[in-house]
Formats: structure tokens, C-alpha cells, sequence
């Protein structure tokens, strides 16, 4: 079973760095990271009218079922999908084992770009998430071991 | 498996609505959803076929407030309920934290509730999770209809190591935040663990 996730201030800047560079260099229109359970990781862009937590839902659906589809035909993963838009074009890669990295990019970028800043920056994102797994199994999560059953209640209060 | 951000201060925790089809998952997230404030729900998804069966899942994100400064999001997710959507079932189960098994009360639907809850059993098993060792609770859904059976019956074949369980009426809400809450509580006290 995977371990929980923890990202820490440090680690997140980092990621965001990444993010933040490969938006840039592949002239994109947004950049996503996201785990491979649907949540959230980093965005860099253009994300201000975007609904980022469907995109993540959306898009961890998407690589579990061309995972699983993978896994029919024999192959290991699909580790990398791209779709066509009119306007927009998604460009969607695995980052090791857990991340996935989604593109957003119009008729400023190319394919070619988008698909050589992934490569440099996957490298990268590689290297972090190692750092952060480490980590994860090293701490856990400490604040939540202080929560008590008050605050767990009060959560619900006007529920 | 639920994600911790000490950057923007959020915790995230994924919970999964199972059972037998027609049963009322994508029900209690429907009203889940028109009873939250809208501060606190994101947008619904629901991937379903032409006749409003779910195809992949459902989706439904939630703020409840903050704990200790962090901001608590709950993802909430159906499964398919139909015997041929399996292979979709253990794809949404992938990193759950919390299990809610929704019971069909109707008698007619007793085998079909057996059989989803050993399928939910075994598609856990799959991937190295025990459900006896995961927050989880069970609703018995329907009370409403004629044909509904006893609840003790209910609770005898389907919930034999007694954890916390609710009756419901999906379709006006009875149980349905009850059981919702039920859930949500016993992932936190599993992250103050500190799993
Ligand atoms: N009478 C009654 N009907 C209900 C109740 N809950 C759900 N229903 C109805 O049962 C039908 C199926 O409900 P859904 O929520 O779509 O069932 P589901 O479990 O999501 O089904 P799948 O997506 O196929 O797995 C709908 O017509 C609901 O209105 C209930 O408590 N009482
Ligand atoms: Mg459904």
C-alpha cells in the first residue's frame, strides 16, 4: 500500500520552481501536477478560470483507465497521452511512479517543445519526489498526532 | 492515502462510496452536494451512461473547515455499482482512506449486497488493504420502500464486525450526512494516528 503524502514547504517550492520553468520554456498555457489519487499537487499558468479540482480528478481517472488498459494488453504503463484540441491541446506524462505531469498549450507552443521541457523537467521532478517519499516515511505526519476528538467535532459542527 | 501540504496548509483524504448497483451511491452524493454551502463543494462530476447509470465514478470535493490551521478537503467518489464495471471499481479504490458501503435495503437485492461487499473485500485484498483495518461504515439505504428488510437482519448479513452503521433514505437525505460525518471522523482519528 502506498505511503501517505507529505509535502513539505521546502520540497513545494522546489516543485513549483519546476513547474514554474517548464511553463515558461515550453510556452505553455498551463502546467499541472498532479497525484495519481486526483489530488492537487502544483499548477503554474494560467489557472485563474480553470476548475483545477476536477482537472485533477479528471485527469488521474484518465491515467487509471490507460493504466489498466495497459495492463490488458501486457504493457507496463502508457506514459505519456496527448490529446488535440481546436484551441488547446493536453499533454499528459507519468512522473515515476506517483505524479503526473498535464500540459496545457495553444498554437504559441508546439508538440516538439512541449514534449522536450517535459523530458528535462520530469528528470528533475524525479529527483524531488524521492526526496519527498523519503521524508514521508521518515516523519509521517506530526501535527495531526495533536488534534484532539474536540476538534475532530467541531469540524461538523454545522453540518 | 491521504495528502498533507504544510505549503498551503491542506490535508486531502479520499473517500469511497461502494456498493451493489442502484443502491443509492451517486444518490447520497447528489444530496451531499444541494445541501452544502456552496463555499464548501467544488463541482460535481459524474461519468455516467446515457441512462444515468455511473460508468467510471462520481466526484465530489469538500472543504469541511480548518483543523489546527489546515484547511480539511474530503474527495468523495462512487463506484459503478454493475457486476461488469470491476475492473473501474479497483481503479477508484486506488488510495481511498474511507469506505462507505451503501446497502440496497430492498429484499430482492440481498444476494446482489452479498456479492458487492466480498467484491469490495476482495478488490481491497487486491491492493494490500484490509477492510476490517480502514475507516469504513455501512448504510442501510431505502428504509422507505415496502419490501425494505429489518434492519437487524440487514446488520446481521452484512455487517458482522459491527462497525458504525446508519439506515437512510438517500433520496431525501435521512442518514445521509450521518453517515458522511461517520466516516469523515474515523479518517481523521486515523491520520492522528499517524498511520
Ligand atoms: N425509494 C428510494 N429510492 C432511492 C433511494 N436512494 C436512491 N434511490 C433511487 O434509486 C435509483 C438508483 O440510485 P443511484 O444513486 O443512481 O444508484 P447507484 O448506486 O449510484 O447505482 P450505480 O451507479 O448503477 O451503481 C434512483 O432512481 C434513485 O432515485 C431511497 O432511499 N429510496
Ligand atoms: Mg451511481
Amino acid at each position: 500500500m502506498n505511503s501517505q503524502m507529505v509535502l513539505y514547504e521546502e520540497e513545494y517550492n522546489l516543485v513549483v520552481g519546476i513547474c514554474d520553468a517548464l511553463h515558461r520554456d515550453a510556452s505553455a498555457k498551463a502546467v499541472f501536477l498532479v497525484d495519481k489519487n486526483g489530488q492537487l499537487l502544483a499548477a503554474s499558468g494560467e489557472t485563474g478560470d480553470l476548475d483545477t479540482t476536477s482537472l485533477a480528478s479528471l485527469t488521474a481517472g484518465n491515467i487509471a483507465a490507460t493504466g489498466g488498459l495497459a495492463q490488458l494488453l501486457g504493457e507496463k504503463e502508457f506514459a505519456i497521452q496527448f490529446h488535440e484540441g481546436e484551441r488547446d491541446n493536453v499533454h499528459i506524462s507519468l512522473v515515476g511512479q506517483r505524479v503526473i505531469l498535464v500540459i496545457i498549450f495553444d498554437q504559441r507552443s508546439s508538440l516538439g517543445l512541449v514534449r522536450l521541457r517535459v523530458k528535462k523537467a520530469s528528470v528533475e521532478l524525479a529527483g524531488v519526489f524521492e526526496t519527498i517519499n523519503a521524508k514521508a516515511q521518515e516523519h509521517g505526519s506530526t501535527v495531526f498526532s495533536e488534534i484532539t476528538d474536540d476538534d475532530i467535532d467541531n469540524l461538523f459542527g454545522d453540518m | 492515502m491521504s495528502f498533507i501540504n504544510y505549503s498551503s496548509r491542506e490535508i486531502n483524504c479520499k473517500i469511497v462510496y461502494y456498493g451493489p448497483g442502484l443502491c443509492g451511491k451517486t444518490t447520497n452524493l447528489q444530496y451531499i452536494y444541494a445541501k452544502t454551502n456552496p463555499e464548501a463543494k467544488g463541482k460535481m462530476i459524474s461519468l455516467e451512461t446515457e441512462t444515468e447509470r455511473t460508468l467510471f465514478f462520481d466526484f465530489l470535493p469538500l472543504s469541511l473547515g480548518e483543523i489546527r490551521g489546515f484547511k480539511t478537503r474530503f474527495h468523495l467518489y462512487t463506484v459503478p455499482g454493475q457486476v461488469f464495471y470491476d475492473a473501474s471499481r479497483k481503479l477508484i479504490l486506488k488510495g481511498v482512506d474511507g469506505v462507505v458501503f451503501v446497502a440496497d435495503s430492498q429484499v430482492e437485492r440481498m444476494d446482489a449486497n452479498v456479492e458487492s461487499l466480498e467484491n469490495l473485500r476482495d478488490n481491497l485484498r487486491e491492493q494490500g488493504y484490509d477492510l476490517d483495518k480502514l475507516p469504513y461504515v455501512v448504510q442501510y439505504n431505502k428504509r422507505d420502500l415496502p419490501t425494505a428488510v429489518d434492519a437487524d437482519y440487514l446488520r446481521q448479513a452484512l455487517n458482522p464486525t459491527r462497525v458504525p452503521d446508519y439506515e437512510a433514505v438517500a433520496t431525501t437525505g435521512i442518514g445521509v450526512f450521518d453517515t458522511l460525518k461517520a466516516v469523515a471522523k474515523q479518517v481523521l482519528i486515523e491520520l492522528k494516528r499517524g498511520r
